[in-house]
């Protein structure tokens, strides 16, 4: 009885599976010739036909940017507006006893104080029982905005904060992130997730943790090489050099907020519900944003403040951050601490990761993903743990991919200590980790993607010649020099965007997009697209982007912007070439089919053609409106998702002081088909000089004892300058096997690669691995002076 | 090594201490004074409160009301709409506030106003038309942009000097300005190419 | 920033009788250190007394026995630039070193030597000493003293170009009030005096809240740095900068040598950025004197310069940077490869 219900319940599954699979194949077939037709009506010319997508245009924007005539938020000044400035909390743990405005209110210059962290935990009489959320009333980090003073002038604000008097209970203070054994001393630590796979699978009877570890155990006995490690990323800042912050006024009984974001389609909705409004009556403008790196997605609680203030006022509101609390509250990127013991088969290749790592995104339990380690690489074999400590720092914000640039730099080390342990060329180490494309060896990319690249960047670099097995190069004085490689890779897939297209009857092209240009080259990349489809040059096209009033566009993260705006703008572009095809073919007597839209005419077959602005003269009185709407997620030919991506370091090393510099840096990444070969390099090159800053130069550096931020200003906070980049080799690796794929954002993948790249070719040239980025001279020293390797 | 010595140096002249007299520069241009109080402390005046301030700036002669604390960069921003130069430090490390003042070029966020008077103020607006903004866009020298116009100005006071300047000339003489984006490498590029003719050269 | 009232006096007696005025005071130079300090309300002066309208403050003079003059007020990039100041590389290293040329073109050389400590904890508001020096013991000292820091104070001196100018024994010049005790000069011979000093002692480490990093007393200021003829030394800088921006050093060391025969004779070795003052090394030069220079006994007065080094819980990695710095500037004024960067 028990086995015929059994073989029903197999059967009936049989049969639902089958009948899934047939859908499944079915919806694969509808989609597949669904993605034909559509590649048929929009897809990318070729390479060698483009007239634009390709080709270098200079950015459309560049000049008002380098005249100074780019009008960003902080650039904003509204009549007989306010100047407001926060009062930062000075202690990283405290509860606020009493706060006493009186003083600053009398103030000249001041006009209005609004208190947003009240003392007492304000308990709703009806529910006593109920003690409020803990947020409301217990300061977790240092720079939390407890009161918001609006003034006349800058000066004048600034006085009334400091006139502002608050007595605190002090709370005790953690921020020893990189110290597991502390944290859980303390209670401050959260687990942060973990898995454990291996080849061969627990039979049903086995304990499955058990089996896991006896599997392990028994892979690293028959391992050839075994290497333990310890390396780690010190938690960032984004240090956007435009500061959080809005001006804002209310017309009309409706909020205009003018907000430095990375998102204007979205945060009208913030703004709304900060101040129980509906989002029609928000307007977000952005014309330019100075820097957001994955910060400003968000109106944050100081511009819902300063709404708020401009509403009691009936003035326009200007609140942007002081530099310190942009250190201390712009957001920051979590730390990541790793122990890692792997094993490998005789030839290099890694048969067995298990890793412990923890670190901190502040006083919200969070740290790097378990899912990301190993990093690309993806042994048959591993145990992974990840553990979360809360410090008493500000909650992390997105840094340019999040996840990785940790990831990277905790774990492709452990692989380049594997090629020093074995004294092999870190290159053949890499490469016989990534596997074939059939059985790979890595996530992301395809094996032959990264292999290609490698190849494309070590002559680029001159890998071979210039390799010397770990440690063992010539010293020129104190000062030895190494390689170092690293690789990555990255979604960025196409975000939702909507755009409405007009052509005018004059022949004049106008669109609108509630997207926003991070400094990517937005803008110039929609000219380009709509340049392409109507064979005219970039300035016949007028962008219009930077408002929440256009049509939706997502926010600009996970370098999903270039990806959404190809997707609307070819796609309006292409419908309304269509449209204006019928009206020349009509008059022309040719067929719609065979016309051409190049070099500022629309030409057909036997030489017949019309001039654009006479094409758009058929369009009638009423411009030619069309709009077009991508999903994301939605398959396209135009778009895509995964890219790969190698980069390679080559440092000199000051063995007697410590000091690392940069030599030459030689980026080689994929992005599937390259809109704009300028703007795209130029991400390559900041991203590179952003991973220049996280392995060499910055961190946040938190006061053990009070938790306070010590080095919240530009000055302290050390990032390196223009003399410190070392000369930076780019390649756009796009073989037409990538480039058929369509666009593929670029915004973050670079960014991933340097920490590891450069703490690989320190360790090359010392030696000695200095474990925890950034590498800074005390570091290097200490790392040499275990090893006595010192001068 | 004798390092008592604090006997006056022989030829140091004591002319010096007397030298210059006391009603020049700075108190003759400042215009008016609204509700300023100004005291005499033997010959130079004391001044707070707002003053009427007459700056020349990029080539105009204007007015502008200022405090003794208010800096310069305030004035440029909030009264003349020359927003180019942008506040990021408040301390004279970022170089985004980047003017020349009498051609040399120094931070705005740290230059009092009352100091400027009878100065020549020149901003990144009045670059306009300048070689050194053309091969910015020629070479992608900026992203978000926000420092580009610090930049822009060093990197023209940087060629004024050195209009021969060769990459290691400006790999070591542009660091007086931070840009995030990491613009670094094209503003190289660019200031190269100013040397070498310009954009269009 | 606080309200202050301002003042410019065009002349050094008048900007005495300014100093005189009641209420705290500040004198403004470049402003590239006071302007920052005084916007954070670290500083909340009720006076400020800009001194660069003062002409005498403003020049480079050559005086009669080849010593050399300057005004207090002269601008780095002035200082740079000038060729009297060309025969003593030490100077021009470090003014270098600063390589901003906003922070140069802006900044003076009075303002440089007196500039303000650089320590986190006093920029952070926790007065000159950092709560009587135990926020430096409990905290993060990564920067901060390993010589001079068995008082309170712990931060270090954090003038660039003070080094090089002990190390060419420059004098200063300081006017003050008469109670001060320099001689008599000024308007009427009563007013002010005027005292020359070496200028190390300008500096001093500061044993309670209250009191500044310098000598210089209420209503006094310097007006002029003279450099006496030491065209028979040879001088160097080295600073150890971990990048290319105006970052501060993490140690630095200035020599000035007189090397007759290819033996030094005489000489001076002074290390920055590792005490609350420009650090004299008297070991250093004890160990150099009498010997050539080369690597080793470069190697070996830097050794000398640091037994006595007295690292903090965070920073006996300077100890190494100092050695090193000292080790460097040796070789370099002598016209020798450093071995590093
Ligand atoms: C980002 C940044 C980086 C810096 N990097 C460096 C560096 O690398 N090396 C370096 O040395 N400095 C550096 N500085 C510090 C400083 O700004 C410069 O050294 C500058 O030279 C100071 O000169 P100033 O004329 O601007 O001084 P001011 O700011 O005007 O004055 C500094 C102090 O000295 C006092 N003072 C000035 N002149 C006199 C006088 N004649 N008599 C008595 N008291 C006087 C003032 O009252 C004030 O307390 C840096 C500053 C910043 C913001
Ligand atoms: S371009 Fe963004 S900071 Fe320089």
């Amino acid at each position: 009885m028990v086995n015929q219900q059994a073989e029903k319940k197999k059967a009936d599954t049989k049969a639902q599976d089958e009948a899934k699979a047939a859908a499944a194949k079915a919806k694969a077939e509808a989609d597949a010739n669904k993605l034909a037709e559509e590649k048929a009506k929009y897809g990318w010319p070729a390479k060698e036909k483009s007239s634009l997508v390709g080709k270098r245009v200079a950015r459309l924007d560049g000049l008002p940017k380098s005249t100074g005539t780019a009008k960003y938020t902080y650039d904003i000044n509204l009549k007989n507006q306010l100047i407001a400035k926060g009062l930062g909390c000075p202690h990283a743990h405290c509860k606020i006893k009493s706060i006493d405005t009186t003083a600053a209110a009398k103030l000249p210059g001041v006009v209005f104080i609004e208190v947003l962290k009240p003392a007492d935990p304000p308990i709703d009489p009806k529910k006593p029982d109920e003690v409020p959320p803990k947020k409301d009333w217990e300061i977790e980090w240092q720079g939390e905005i407890l009161a918001v003073v609006a003034a006349e002038s800058e000066a004048a604000a600034a006085e009334g904060v400091a006139a502002i008097k608050v007595e605190y209970e002090k709370l005790p203070v953690f921020v020893q992130e990189d110290n597991l054994a502390a944290a859980k001393a303390a209670g401050r630590t959260f687990p942060g997730g973990n898995k454990t796979q291996t080849e061969k699978i627990a039979g049903d009877d086995d304990d499955v943790d058990e089996f896991s570890a006896k599997e392990l155990a028994r892979l690293f006995k028959e391992a050839a090489h075994v290497v333990e490690g310890y390396y780690g990323v010190d938690p960032i800042t984004h240090c956007c050099l435009e500061p959080h912050g809005s001006t804002v006024e209310w017309v009309d009984g409706k909020l205009v907020a003018h907000l430095s974001t990375q998102n204007v389609s979205g945060t009208d909705e913030g703004f709304a519900a900060g101040l129980q409004i509906t989002s029609d009556d928000v307007t977000v403008h952005c014309d330019y944003i100075g820097g957001g790196f994955g910060s400003k997605f968000a109106p944050d609680y100081w511009a819902i403040s300063a709404a708020r203030i401009s509403k009691a006022t009936g003035r326009p509101v200007k609140f942007m951050l002081d530099r310190d609390q942009e250190f201390k509250l712009g957001g920051n990127r979590p730390s990541g601490y790793l122990k890692v013991k792997l094993g490998a088969d005789k030839d290099g290749v890694v048969t067995v990761w298990d890793s412990e790592h923890w670190g901190s995104g502040g006083a919200t339990p969070s740290g790097v993903s378990q899912g990301v380690v190993p990093y690309v690489f993806a042994p048959k074999n591993f145990r992974r743990v990840a553990t979360n400590i809360k410090n008493n720092a500000a909650p992390n914000r997105a840094w340019r991919a999040p996840n990785h640039p940790q990831a990277c730099a905790m774990t492709q080390t452990a692989y380049d200590d594997l090629a020093a342990k074995m004294g092999a060329d870190s290159y053949d180490i890499f490469l016989k980790n990534l596997g074939t494309d059939e059985k790979p060896l890595v996530a992301g990319a395809k094996p032959s993607v990264y292999a290609g690249e490698m190849e494309v960047g070590a002559k680029l670099m001159d890998w071979k010649a210039k390799w010397h097995p770990h440690g063992k190069g010539p010293a020129k004085g104190s000062v030895v020099e190494g390689l170092g490689m690293a690789i990555h890779t990255w979604g960025g897939n196409a975000n939702s965007s909507t755009i409405l297209l007009k052509v005018y009857p004059d022949g004049g092209v106008e669109t609108f997009c509630g997207t926003q240009d991070l400094g990517t080259g937005t803008r110039t990349s929609c000219a380009m697209v709509l340049g392409e489809t109507f064979g005219l040059p970039i300035e016949a096209i007028k962008i219009n982007i930077g408002s929440s009033k256009y049509p939706a566009s997502g926010p600009s993260g996970g370098s999903t912007t270039i990806g959404s705006v190809c997707e609307s703008h070819r796609r309006a572009g292409v419908d309304a070439l269509l449209k204006i095809a019928d009206l020349v073919a009509a008059k022309l007597g040719v067929e719609a089919a065979t016309l051409k839209a190049v070099g500022g005419k629309i030409v057909g077959t036997g030489g017949k053609s019309v001039s654009w602005k006479e094409a758009c003269s058929l369009i009638g009185m009423k411009p030619l409106e069309v709009m077009a709407d991508y999903k994301s997620g939605t398959p396209s030919p135009l778009s895509n998702r995964t890219v790969g991506g190698v980069q390679m370091a080559h440092v000199a090393v000051d063995r007697e002081t410590g000091i690392v510099r940069m030599k030459k840096f030689v980026a080689v990444q994929d992005m599937g088909l390259v809109v704009s070969p300028t703007q795209a390099e130029s991400q390559i090159y900041g991203s590179v000089i952003m991973g220049i800053a996280y392995a060499l130069f910055e961190s946040r550096i938190q006061d053990p004892a009070s938790g306070a931020v010590l080095n919240a200003e530009m000055k302290d906070y050390r990032l390196p300058r223009l003399g410190d980049i070392g000369e930076i080799v780019i390649n756009l690796y796009e073989p037409e096997s990538e480039r058929s794929r369509g666009v593929i954002g670029l915004g973050e993948p670079p960014v991933i690669s340097p920490g590891g790249a450069i703490s690989n070719a320190v360790a090359n040239a010392l030696g000695v691995r200095v474990p925890v980025l950034p590498l800074t001279p005390d570091r290097v020293l200490a790392a040499l002076a275990k090893s006595k390797k010192v001068g | 090594m004798d390092r008592t010595h604090h006997r006056p140096p022989s030829g140091f002249s004591r002319r010096d201490f007397l030298r210059g007299s006391g009603a020049v520069a700075a108190a003759g241009a400042i215009v008016s004074q609204t509700q300023a109080i100004a005291q005499e402390a033997k010959g130079t005046r004391i001044l707070s409160g707002e003053q009427t301030l007459a700056l020349s700036v990029n080539g105009k002669d204007v007015k502008v009301k200022a405090e003794p604390r208010t800096t310069l960069l305030e004035v440029l921003r909030y009264q003349l709409d020359l927003t180019g130069a942008k506040p990021v430090s408040g301390d004279a490390s970022s170089g985004a506030s980047t003017v020349m003042i009498d051609g040399k070029p120094v931070s705005a966020s740290v230059e009092l106003a009352v100091r400027c008077v009878g100065k020549k103020i020149e901003t990144v607006e009045s670059l306009a038309k300048d070689a050194v903004p053309a091969a910015f866009v020629a070479c992608d020298a900026q992203q978000c942009g926000f420092c580009t116009p610090g930049f822009v100005v060093a990197t023209r006071a940087f060629l004024n000097k050195n209009p021969k300047a060769t990459e290691e000339e400006v790999r070591k003489g542009l660091n007086g300005n931070i840009c995030r984006c990491g613009t670094y490498a094209n503003v190289i590029h660019a200031a190269l190419m100013v040397v070498k003719g310009g954009a269009n050269g | 920033m606080k309200s202050f009232a301002y003042a410019s006096p065009t002349t050094e007696g008048e900007a005495l009788s300014l100093l005189a005025e009641p209420g705290e005071i500040e004198i403004l130079a470049g402003g590239t250190d006071l302007v920052g300090l005084m916007k954070k309300m670290i500083i909340t002066p009720d006076l400020v007394v800009n001194i660069l309208d003062i002409p005498s403050l403003k020049t480079i003079e050559q005086l009669d026995n080849g010593a050399i003059a300057i005004g207090a007020a002269v601008t780095l990039d002035e200082v740079l630039a000038h060729p009297y100041l060309d025969p003593y590389p030490a100077i021009g290293q470090a003014i270098e070193g600063i390589s901003s040329m906003q922070l140069q073109c802006q900044g003076t050389i009075g303002g440089e030597v007196l500039q303000r400590p650089q320590c986190w904890y006093f920029r952070g508001g926790r007065g000159l000493l950092a709560a009587g020096g135990s926020a430096v013991e409990d905290g993060d000292s990564r920067y901060h003293a390993i010589f001079g820091n068995d008082g309170a104070a712990k931060f270090v001196s954090a003038s660039r170009i003070a080094p090089a100018l002990i190390a060419l024994n420059a004098t200063a010049r300081v006017i003050g009030p008469v109670a001060t005790g320099g001689s008599p000069v000024g308007l009427n011979g009563e007013d002010a005096s005027e005292r020359f000093f070496p200028i190390e002692q300008l500096f001093r480490i500061p044993r309670h809240e209250g009191e500044r990093e310098s000598v210089l007393a209420r209503g006094e200021f310097l007006t002029h740095i003279i450099l006496p003829d030491r065209r028979n030394f040879a001088s160097a800088t080295y600073e150890v900068r971990q990048g290319a921006g105006p970052d501060f050093p993490l140690a630095a060391a200035a020599a000035s040598l007189r090397i007759e025969g290819g033996i030094v004779r005489e000489g001076e070795i002074v290390l920055g950025q590792v005490a609350p003052t420009p650090w004299i090394s008297r070991a250093a030069v004890a160990a150099l004197i009498g010997q050539p220079v080369n690597e080793q006994t470069a190697e070996a007065a830097g050794l000398a310069a640091v037994t006595a080094a007295r690292p903090l819980s965070h920073n006996a990695y300077k100890v190494q940077l100092a050695k090193t710095a000292v080790k460097r500037a040796i070789l370099r004024a002598a016209g020798q490869e450093t071995g590093g960067f």
